[in-house]
């Protein structure tokens, strides 16, 4: 068999979804896709399952903020691996920030359970379908999403802060 | 021991005077049981600490205490997470009296660096402290410091601290409850 380059890998994903395939291309050599939202899920599963290009291994789930992108300001990616033919891809689904959701890949991946979990916890992705949609890694009372661009970084109580003494005297 | 002349004490032929308060204060000055709580880098200078060179068993510290109910003295050694601050506050309320909490290191003590939403800035926010020792990390020297500063609170302070008003509303300000010793 010949070996399956980004081309092919491309063509044969742009084929079966002609019209779910927004925009592509290769930084550093790894082929990158940006596709539907709805189509996100359908499109994973049919990596998966395809025989040629079994993309069996979902490596990582994360999520983005952009604040300054009006109607897209939540990227969900996701890097996928065949192991069989040993290639990678990345494959991003933009969300509005009125409805940040999307389907749950738990179905396919039993693995994306504590990922999606995460990206739930810092971001606020609701993922549609996922058995246990609740924090993972903060505390349960927290009450808003830390790594969304709106919150600041630094903690909120303490007192002792004097900004002399960090070169942030504006004065 | 062998350190009885570090109290008031009268000599005299055969016999030495002095009050029980100071020969129990010296008395448990001498057998701390540390309970360490290690969670990061300030940890590992805990473990130098513990270790032959610097051999705090030469304090009667031989023995850490895992469980918090023989333990006398929380040594609290790294960063507390806002998630971690409930499981230390529980080890604390846990220990029996008289009980004693050392925070070592910045994060312990005040957040250090990790001015952040998910760090607690400073475990005096859960729990009361009585000696801080500053670092990042501190070296060992400095922990062994502020064990000598917890010796010299257990010696000093009254055997029945826990019974006084000021320890109660102490007490009371952090939400812990205390049993309602009689000392009468």
């Amino acid at each position: 068999m010949e070996k399956l380059n980004n081309e092919a890998i491309l063509n044969l994903i742009q084929g079966a979804f002609p019209n779910d395939v927004l925009f592509h291309e290769e930084p550093y050599g790894l082929l990158t896709l940006e596709v539907t939202a709805a189509k996100g899920h359908e499109i994973i599963e049919w990596l998966k399952n395809h025989e040629t290009l079994s993309v069996n291994y979902l490596t990582n789930i994360a999520a983005v903020h952009y604040p300054e992108d009006a109607g897209r300001e939540f990227a969900v990616v996701y890097q996928l691996h065949s192991w069989k033919n040993l290639f990678r891809l990345r494959i991003k689904c933009y969300l509005p920030k009125e409805n940040v959701s999307i389907a749950s890949l738990v179905d396919i991946f039993p693995g994306a359970n504590w990922m999606e979990r995460e990206s739930y916890d810092f971001f606020g992705v609701e993922f549609i379908g996922h058995p246990d949609m609740r924090r993972i890694l903060n505390e349960d009372s927290m009450d808003y999403f830390p790594m969304r661009k709106e919150y600041a970084l630094e903690d909120d109580t303490r007192e002792d802060k004097d900004d002399r003494y960090f070169g942030r005297n504006n004065q | 021991m062998g350190k009885i002349d570090d109290v008031e004490v009268i000599n005299g032929e055969g016999y030495q005077l002095t009050t029980l308060d100071k020969a129990i204060g010296l008395a448990r000055a001498n057998s701390v049981w540390p309970l360490p709580f290690a969670t990061s880098c300030c940890g590992i200078e805990f473990m130098a600490t513990m270790g032959s060179a610097y051999d705090l068993s030469r304090f009667g510290m031989e023995r850490m205490s895992f469980s918090p109910r023989q333990a006398d003295l929380l040594i609290v050694a790294g960063t507390i997470s806002k998630k971690l601050g409930p499981v230390l506050k529980k080890v604390y309320e846990q220990m029996s009296e008289p009980k004693w909490v050392l925070s070592v290191g910045a994060c312990a003590c005040s957040g250090g660096i990790f001015d952040t939403y998910s760090v607690l800035q400073g475990i005096d926010r859960i729990i009361p402290v009585d000696v801080y020792v500053p670092g990042c990390p501190p070296r060992p020297e400095q922990i062994i410091d502020g064990v000598m500063n917890i010796h010299e609170l257990v010696k000093n302070e009254s055997n029945r601290r826990r019974y006084s008003d000021e320890y109660k509303h102490l007490m009371q300000n952090y939400n812990i409850e205390i049993e309602d010793g009689k000392a009468e």
